[in-house]
């Protein structure tokens, strides 16, 4: 029997395992009818599913953690059992505020730490306190552009101004001068860099070599409720994201995402990201970056609860949620790897033995426990060393310094 | 009580504060969601906000609700999670509500009602009104294909539509489909008219 599903997603380029799902038969075989409900505002995409307009969504990682712990709106229990991506994000900067940091491109993104500080420099140079554009309060995007401001003493909510916009009117906002410049998923960066609006200034794999970015979210109730469409779409995704990862079919998933239906922006904006040919500067040749997104590989889809802790972390950090043993537990539960586990038990994917893990530990690809198969982790670390271990939140955080 | 309406259509926001009007709510303001409207809304210091669920802009709202120090209550977004169908029926017409702290949900209901209706019946025009731009440009494309097939091949202009109603009948197609595929043919072949 076929199960209908709708499924609320925004126009980017991870939303690609859904359309590949949909679109690439991957959903039809195990018996789903995918519907793919495009929302242009996070807070119409969390309304959507909070209110049981749709089933799952395509959903901002912290924004699940935050809405579980009724810090956005109408609280309700999420539950994400599914990890759709890790990292494509990046930052960009008008032209000329850029003009301040490091001048060849490759070598500003790759020692992110120094142009931090080049960043910190720069904007006593500014002619106002640099407005930057984030998608949402809970995105990984406003937590890793904190992160990394913060790594240089810049303190993300004094010395600058944080402007929240959706990814869609990133571009527009750039022209007309309302931001200096922003940080969002692609191939909004990719967009402004060819309209010759901004360049890159950092890219986030190069932050978080494995950022969290987007988790597919069910409401809790519903999840439990319902464990036969859950699997089947799981298993549905999973191939799907091994499709997406195989640079064979990097064309036609450019081509599909162009797609007015979907993220609606020229296919070889999109297939930068796809294919880590990131074009940092406008007119120049592209800067290779073979994790710029990854989909499939890795167990990339696997939702380790150690990362949604690494998340409510950062939420203590920046004074948005108050720390205590309760609310760290609620917020760990969000990622739900039993369900990955029970979804995917008969097939091939190989399987993590743990559920947690230290983040940012891992400096070059290793191998690990799996249930089956081989797995190898890539490298996962953070640009500045930091290591996070989630039985331990309290020396992480003791670690920072605090707010002034 | 002091409504704000955020939306991009000025014909639906105008629709809205006429609904309101009629019903005896006398303070009203219509806000697009472009430029500095975070910063104007503040100052308006609104008791109920209106928003197109399907802004973009959404964020940006609930983000200066969130951080905002010159509002004097907070605002929330209003939901009265007794009442499910009225929820339901808000989301499928697109409406979002934002409420300060306090005010009685007794009070809003009646708001958020008028504007579900308003919205739906705004909706329904837009739909009408393309079909009938459709309807218009159909007919412009069906009377080109016409005179193509009068010029090219002599027929009278009832003789013309009946070929064109034949071909699209024979092909399963609608008529504006042939006639569309006819013009560019011509034009391909530079048969022009």
């Amino acid at each position: 029997m076929t199960i209908g599903l709708r499924i609320a997603f925004l126009p980017l380029t991870d939303a690609a395992v859904l359309v590949a799902a949909r679109e690439r038969g991957f959903a039809e075989e195990e018996g789903i009818a995918l519907d793919l409900v495009r929302t242009t505002s996070w807070a119409t995409l969390r309304d959507r599913l909070v209110y049981g307009q749709v089933q799952g969504a395509h959903m901002l990682a912290p924004l699940a953690v935050a809405v579980t712990l009724g810090l956005s709106q109408q609280p309700a229990p999420l539950a994400a059992p599914y990890k759709l991506n890790v990292n494509g994000n990046m930052l960009v900067m008008a032209c000329d505020f850029a003009k301040a940091l490091e001048p060849v491109i490759a070598s500003r993104l790759a020692d992110p730490l120094g142009t931090a500080h080049d960043f910190a420099a720069a904007i006593g140079l500014w002619r106002r306190k640099p407005v930057i554009g984030v998608v949402h309060r809970f995105s990984s995007h406003a937590i890793m552009l904190r992160y990394w401001l913060a790594s240089a003493g810049v303190d993300p909510d004094r010395d600058v101004v944080l402007r929240v916009l959706p990814p869609s009117l990133t571009v527009e906002a750039m022209h007309a001068g309302e931001i200096d410049g922003f940080i969002a998923g692609e191939p909004w960066g990719s967009a402004a860099v060819e309209a010759g609006l901004a360049e890159t200034v950092a890219i986030g794999e190069r932050i978080w070599r494995r950022g969290v970015e987007k988790v597919l979210a069910f409401r809790e109730s519903w999840l439990e409720e319902n464990p036969e469409p859950v699997d089947r779409l799981l298993r549905a995704l999973v191939r799907a994201a091994a499709w997406c990862d195989d640079p064979a079919h990097r064309d036609d998933l450019a081509n599909l995402l162009a797609r007015p239906d979907y993220v609606d922006q020229p296919a070889y904006l999109i297939d930068r990201a796809l294919s880590g040919a990131i074009v940092a500067r406008a007119g120049e040749p592209p800067i290779v970056s073979p994790d710029f997104m990854l989909f499939g590989r890795e167990a990339t889809p696997f939702p380790w609860r150690s990362q949604a802790l690494w998340i409510y972390s950062q939420l203590v950090r920046w004074g948005m949620v108050d720390h205590d043993p309760a609310t760290a537990t609620r917020a760990g539960a969000v990622f739900r790897p039993d369900i990955f586990r029970r979804a995917l038990a008969d097939s091939n994917v190989p399987m993590p033995g743990a559920s947690m893990k230290l983040e940012g530990a891992v400096a070059s690809p290793l191998a690990v426990g799996s249930r089956r198969g081989e797995l190898t982790l890539g490298p996962d670390s953070f640009f500045d060393k930091r290591v996070f271990d989630p039985e331990r939140i309290d020396d992480f955080l003791s670690g920072f310094a605090p707010p002034r | 009580m002091r409504i704000v309406i955020i939306d991009d259509s000025g014909l639906r926001a105008s629709v809205l504060e006429e609904g309101l009007h009629e019903a005896g709510y006398d303070d009203i303001h219509i806000v697009p969601p472009r430029g500095g409207f975070v910063a104007r809304l503040e100052r308006m210091a609104p008791d109920v906000v209106l928003m197109d669920l399907g802004s973009p802009s959404r964020d940006t709202l609930e983000e200066m609700l969130t951080v905002s120090r010159a509002l004097a209550r907070p605002i929330a977004m209003f939901v009265d999670q007794s009442d499910e169908a009225m929820i339901g029926a808000a989301i499928d017409a697109g409406v979002s509500a934002y409420v300060v702290d306090g005010l009685r949900k007794e009070r809003v209901k009646p708001v958020l009602e008028l504007a579900v209706r308003r919205f739906n019946a705004f909706a329904k025009i837009q739909s009408e009104l393309n079909e009938a731009r459709s309807a218009l440009s159909d007919r412009k494309i069906i009377d080109r294909a016409k005179s193509i097939l009068m010029n090219q091949r002599s027929l009278s202009e009832q003789d013309a539509y009946a070929l064109l109603r034949t071909a699209a009948m024979n092909q399963g197609k609608k008529i504006v489909e042939v006639a569309q595929a006819l013009i560019t043919a011509s034009d391909l072949l530079g048969g022009g008219i």
